[in-house]
């Protein structure tokens, strides 16, 4: 019953009501008054969101452009960690960990950001990259692990006005085990990457995007072209409004307009979550050096945190119903979120295609 | 990109841009990368120097510089001049003739390639038949001749290099008036030299390798004599009357021709070996030249007895009874002799026999007895050991420029003063607007000063440091002290010696207080002088402290080298800079850093271990501040350490490549099928090819750590008087940034002058920055109140600058290899940066702040920052805004030594390293601007010389 199966229906976008009305008209539409359902929708970025109260429903509403796409589960086969996480855009961000309540029982959930947690990496830009591409935040202060990662020279094939040419890229050639990158899922060896920061690498060399990598590793922003094009996120909903189309990965490859890098990645923006140098005042001996380190980053990653909030708001929505992680639980879930990136791509139990459980309803 | 799409693009700012800010190369100096070819016009008196890269370079009179590229950036084989002309012709190895001139355009005389030409033979005919081996521009200036391998002698009319067919001297119609008996058609294969008789240009002297010389008759175009040589011919040369003709050959020995009208075949007047009678090497090139008392001039290049002075380089003078053989340390390439130009003149009375060495120019004085050397004015060889480190100090105040002239000159005493003989053109370049030093400091523990104010660069004084140490060469070994009987009698020419006796001596930071004269040199084994100018020579004790920048630091082991060891009781110093106060640094590492502040007569070092602040007045330590982080071991075990790991890779690397020769032969011989052997190989190949594709080159991305290598190495050291405690009080300070991002102030206390011997000098820590991106800081600097640089020590006392702001508040610029940030003082918090690294992708190498003076104002003048990146890009960064000006390329990104060469000058010059040996300057600025500027004027002998030739001609048609 929950294979793939469409409805389409229409909701007053300006007056859509209560989240326990829209909970019973889905479950009128669908005939499964009987069954106890896990609603989500996908938003702007192709995030599974819950729907489960009226403030997340009415996000919902309002951002569906033009349709808004309603994914149901049933309450058991809810695996709770694709919210926001792994679902279609394999994303990370936060160690989501939902608790496994009835949600529904609970209509107004605080949905707030975790302070035991910090971000370690972040898609970002969604809505203004091409499809084939993800740009990637690390944050190298939010955590205690190395970037870990190599790069490489090699040659990319770029669709050009003179047919199919062969230029020279930079790729990732290597990943730490248990480094930031590796962990993260969301880099992988052989991507290509065609931006750092904002600046294309197109014309530079491997010494200089390593330079220039290294120079912003504090906040390292890489666009990558990912080698395995299948993760991709599928924006179809702005397209046209057809279920399930699936981008071609093999898809030509456009070199980014730059207008896009101007709007979205003034390097100025970025440096309001730079952190400050240190200063001390007075004759301090050398030796105070590691206990400054270590007030150092704990500043910093308040620094982050804060100018980060309203990005974390938007881009995930977690759910702190009870209780904290202490941070020996985090390491634990990092390590085991690390294993395979492919682990990400698990597929909903009940054996339903990936494509299949997009409803448009 | 983006950069110029902000707002905010002031057009009058862009104006005056282009007022203030022009790149240029401007010259070259120091002495040609591998040298191929020599030329000389004594017409000009422009002699011509060709490289195997394809550059000509022409030098006359000091400042009379002219430079030419070919296209091909082949080697220039030969050069020759054409006679009486404005015109050289080059070959080049891929057997291409140019042709050059000098035109005069707007007032300055400019070098420029006029034709190019390669022979061609007939269709099908082999590539050595058209083999260009001699060349011989003709008096006429009308023709050229080549001489070929395939012994043909082309005739190719000038300008326009086309070939004169009918005008070929093949081998066939030189050997129809031979006898065949002695000769026959391999007799005159090459042709190995061309010369024009001296007095009949309708006779040309032929020479071929196997030994037959002809001379040929233009007019009639036959053969007039001919000479059979029993030894393969080297080279040729007339006597001036063109009554002999000397020959020099492949065995050591040359031969003296006569040339009588009647006999048409002559027998040799003399034969000698020189160096005999044992086998001895090839005399490539003789001359003789005749003198008035009658003792000719003997001069040849090789030569020597083969088995035991076969690898000399060397060139032989033979007159009379006097016979040197000039020893050079590097390979000659070729040589020739200035003598009288004038054709009237009955003898040739040679003045000087120039010498063009692979590594260096010399120039004997012929006419001055026991032949001394003339110093050269330009062509130096800056690599006479190899440079380490330079420094250059502008606008030198002239008593210092004088003090150090007479120093120099004291050490110039074995040299000619003979003024310079090549003297052709005219240099029409300003006078240098000021007396710039350039100092070197070199791998042998010397420094030298340079003239650096013109076109020319000229040494005008050499500082040894290697007599304050014991090592283990006795500086009073002369090499050039030979017996009375030596034979041969060798004689050590030239400055160009390679080789260091101890490395721990090279110099690696030089610091001149051009106010004071006081000079502070420090080393590879962590040895730091001060020096002081004294116009006499001394004898005295260099006070001598350590400085152990471990201090409380445990359980490290220094695996470099040792210190060096210093002499014991008085030295004696010659007149110039003599050092009074030696510290050595413990471990002895490298300086990496060194500032000297003359007017509180303070010495700041840096090494990877730390820090230093000497007090030279009172010879004492003040402190030392170990940067060392714990777990740096690379920076503690010093270099040797990484040598060794680098072998241990090399090795691994080695043996894998073994194993797997061995694990595929093994496979080869082990299978019994064909085809199993064939598939395992195929496997294997592809094993080993994916293997070679899993190793490419990849870098490492990660965030710098306190705890990575060298963090503690100390890049820069600044002294700045401000405010760094509060906002009432300056007092001098110190300033020192590492390799990872720290800047560490110290607050001094100087006591005033008249107790200045009574009380010490204290510091005390006031402030410690880390920067967060923790790249390696390499330039620290304070700005006053009128966010001007603050000025140098003395240069206020001297009332050549304004004093500094001390109203309004001071800011710090902290120069990194990825940023330019600018802090509030005497609270540090960051005010504006600019990153470069992270948005370009390239690092600060280089940064010095230079003053650029309007080109259309002489009121208007600003200082930015001159920056030089890992690219070799030079940017140009406004203060105190920190806005990118402008952008040239001037270095390429992978001449690493080039780059790292790079010294900017105070007012937007700067030099960097081209070649070991050269150095190319370049300006920045509109208003400074050195490049040579010069006329040749074509001399008015032209038509008397052409009267005088074709009154001989005349002559010898009568005859």
């Amino acid at each position: 019953q929950f294979g793939a199966e469409f409805r389409r229906f229409s909701l007053d976008r300006y007056k859509p009501g209560k989240f326990e009305d829209f909970y019973k008209l889905i479950l009128h539409i669908h005939h499964i008054a009987n069954l106890e359902v896990m609603i989500g929708y996908a938003d702007v970025h192709g995030d599974l969101l819950p729907i489960n109260n009226d403030d997340n429903f009415f996000k919902a509403v309002s951002s569906a452009h033009p349709l808004l796409r309603v994914f149901i589960q049933r309450q058991d086969e809810v695996d709770y960690s694709n919210f926001g996480t792994n679902t279609l855009s394999r994303k990370k961000k936060a160690l989501v960990t939902l608790r496994n309540d009835n949600l529904r029982r609970r209509p107004h959930i605080n949905i707030s950001m975790p302070h035991d947690f910090r971000p370690v990496s972040s898609i970002i830009d969604v809505d203004i990259l091409p499809e084939t591409h993800r740009r990637v935040r690390l944050y190298r202060h939010g955590c205690e692990k190395p970037l870990g990662f190599y790069i490489r020279d090699g040659t990319s094939v770029r669709v050009t006005p003179h047919g199919l040419e062969k230029v020279p890229g930079i790729f990732i050639s290597r990943m730490v085990p248990g480094g930031l990158a590796e962990s993260t899922g969301l880099l992988a060896v052989n991507d290509e990457v065609l931006e750092v920061n904002g600046i294309e690498v197109a014309g530079k060399t491997l010494d200089q995007v390593t330079d220039m990598m290294i120079a912003n590793s504090h906040n390292l922003i890489i666009t990558v072209k990912p080698a395995n094009q299948r993760n991709n996120i599928i924006r179809s909903s702005r397209m046209s409004g057809s279920s399930g189309q699936s981008t071609d990965s093999t898809a030509s490859h456009h070199s980014l307009p730059t207008t896009h890098v101007l709007q979205n990645f003034h390097p100025d923006e970025m440096e309001s979550d730079e952190e400050a140098d240190i200063v001390i005042e007075g004759g301090l001996e050398p030796q105070h050096i590691p206990k400054l380190h270590s007030l150092t980053s704990s500043s910093l990653s308040r620094i982050n945190g804060s100018s980060l909030s309203h990005r974390l708001q938007r881009d995930l929505v977690l759910n702190n119903s009870s209780g904290r992680e202490s941070n020996g639980n985090i390491h634990k879930l990092l390590s085991s979120l690390k294993t395979d990136p492919r682990h990400s791509l698990v597929i909903p139990r009940g054996g339903i295609e990936e494509d299949g459980t997009v409803i448009t309803l | 990109m983006r950069r110029f799409l902000r707002p905010g693009h002031d057009p009058v700012r862009e104006r005056l841009k282009r007022d203030l800010f022009q790149f240029n190369k401007t010259v070259e100096h120091g002495f040609p990368h591998q040298p191929s070819a020599l030329g000389y016009s004594p017409f000009l008196r422009l002699m011509a120097i060709g490289t195997r890269s394809g550059a000509i370079k022409l030098y006359g009179a000091p400042g009379v510089e002219f430079m030419g590229l070919h296209e091909e950036n082949n080697t220039v084989m030969q050069i020759h001049f054409i006679p009486d002309q404005c015109q050289l012709v080059t070959l080049l190895d891929d057997n291409s003739l140019h042709l050059w001139s000098l035109k005069q355009h707007g007032g300055t005389s400019e070098l420029r390639e006029e034709h190019r030409f390669t022979l061609k033979g007939p269709p099908g005919s082999p590539p050595s038949a058209t083999q260009v081996t001699a060349v011989l521009p003709h008096s006429s200036q009308e023709v050229l001749y080549l001489g070929t391998e395939s012994g043909n002698i082309f005739v190719v009319e000038l300008p326009s290099l086309a070939v004169l067919e009918d005008r070929t001297i093949t081998p066939v119609a030189v050997l129809q008036r031979i006898p065949e008996d002695n000769c026959n058609r391999r007799s005159c294969e090459m042709v190995e030299a061309l010369r024009e008789h001296p007095k009949n240009p309708d006779q040309i002297l032929i020479g071929y390798s196997r030994g037959l010389i002809v001379l040929w008759d233009l007019q009639n175009n036959k053969a007039t004599h001919h000479f059979l040589g029993s030894q393969q011919l080297e080279n040729l040369y007339w006597q001036r009357d063109g009554s002999k003709f000397i020959s020099c050959h492949y065995d050591g020995s040359y031969t003296q021709w006569p040339v009588s009208s009647d006999n048409r075949q002559s027998e040799p007047l003399e034969n000698t070996v020189p160096y005999g009678p044992f086998p001895c090497k090839a005399i490539s090139k003789i001359y003789w030249q005749t003198t008035k008392n009658g003792l000719p001039y003997i001069i040849f290049q090789g030569g020597m007895p083969r088995a035991s002075y076969g690898d000399r380089h060397s060139i032989s003078v033979i007159h009379g009874s006097q016979q040197t053989a000039f020893d050079f340390t590097s390979r000659v390439i070729d040589f020739f002799i200035i003598f009288s130009s004038d054709p009237a003149a009955e003898f040739d009375d040679p003045s000087a026999l120039v010498v063009l060495a692979e590594e260096e120019l010399v120039v004997i004085d012929l006419k001055s007895s026991g032949w001394p050397a003339v110093h050269p004015p330009y062509l130096a060889s800056l690599h006479c050991s190899a440079i380490t480190c330079s420094h250059h100090v502008s606008n030198i105040p002239l008593k210092l420029w004088e003090r150090i002239i007479s120093a120099g000159s004291k050490q110039n005493i074995h040299y000619s003063s003979m003024p310079w003989p090549i003297d052709g053109g005219t240099n029409i370049a300003p006078d240098p607007p000021q007396r710039d030093l350039l100092l070197t400091g070199h791998e042998d523990g010397t420094v030298r000063f340079w003239d650096a104010s013109g076109v020319c660069l000229h040494l005008l004084y050499k500082l040894s440091t290697v007599r304050v140490f014991l090592t283990d060469a006795d500086p009073n070994d002369n090499m050039n002290t030979l017996g009375e009987d030596e034979w041969p009698p060798l004689r050590k020419v030239g400055t160009f010696d390679p080789y260091s006796d101890d490395p721990r001596l090279g110099i690696q930071k030089i610091y001149l207080c051009k106010y004071s004269g006081y000079l502070a040199v420090a080393g590879t084994a962590g040895q730091v002088l001060v020096m002081e100018l004294n116009d006499e020579d001394a004898e005295h004790v260099v006070d001598h402290a350590e400085a152990d920048l471990l201090q409380d630091q445990e359980g490290y082991r220094w695996k470099g080298h040792e210190k060096l060891k210093t002499r014991d009781g008085p030295v004696q110093f010659e007149a110039g800079f003599q050092p009074f106060v030696l510290v050595q640094c413990q471990p002895p590492a490298v300086v990496t850093s060194l500032a000297l502040h003359s007017e509180w007569k303070l010495v700041a070092f840096g090494t990877s271990h730390g820090f230093g602040l000497f007090d030279h007045q009172q010879k004492q330590l003040v402190f030392v501040k170990c940067t060392l982080h714990p777990s740096d071991q690379l920076a503690l075990e010093g270099p040797l350490s990484r040598v060794k790991s680098l072998k241990k890779s090399l090795r691994q690397s080695f043996r894998r490549i073994r194993r797997s020769r061995v694990s595929s032969r093994k496979r080869r011989g082990g299978g019994g099928n064909a085809s199993e052997v064939q598939e395992a190989n195929a496997k294997f190949d592809q094993d080993v090819l994916q293997e070679m594709e899993l190793a490419p080159v990849q870098r490492k991305i990660e965030a710098r750590s306190a705890e990575d290598s060298f963090t503690g190495f100390v890049r820069t050291l600044y002294f700045a008087d401000t405010f760094l405690r509060d906002s009432s009080r300056h007092c001098p300070s110190l300033w020192a940034g590492t390799n990872g991002g720290t800047v560490y102030a110290f607050c001094l206390r100087v006591p005033p002058a008249e107790r200045r011997m009574d009380e010490p000098v204290r510091a005390e820590q006031a402030k410690e920055i880390q920067l967060m991106h923790r790249a390696p800081v390499v330039g620290i600097l304070v700005l006053d109140g009128r966010s001007t640089p603050l000025p140098e020590p003395l240069e206020v006392a001297h009332d050549l600058s304004k004093s500094p702001d001390m109203q309004g508040s001071h800011q710090l610029l902290v120069v990194s290899e990825e940023q330019f940030k600018v802090f509030t003082l005497p609270k540090v918090s960051s005010k504006l940066k600019l990153k470069l690294t992270a948005l370009e992708g390239c690092r600060v190498r280089k940064v010095t702040v230079a003053n650029f003076g309007s080109c259309k104002t002489d009121d208007y003048s600003e200082n930015d920052l001159a920056v030089l990146t890992n690219l070799g890009d030079i940017q140009i960064i406004s203060l105190p805004f920190l806005k990118l000006q402008i952008r040239y390329p001037c270095i390429r990104k992978e001449d690493v030594s080039g780059i790292a060469s790079c010294v900017f000058t105070k007012y937007g010059q700067g030099f960097y390293l081209i070649s070991p040996s050269e150095f190319e300057r370049f300006s920045l600025s509109t208003k400074w601007l050195v490049e040579p500027r010069c006329i040749v004027d074509v001399p008015e002998v032209t038509s008397n010389n052409h009267v005088h030739k074709s009154g001989s001609e005349n002559a010898a048609r009568k005859s």
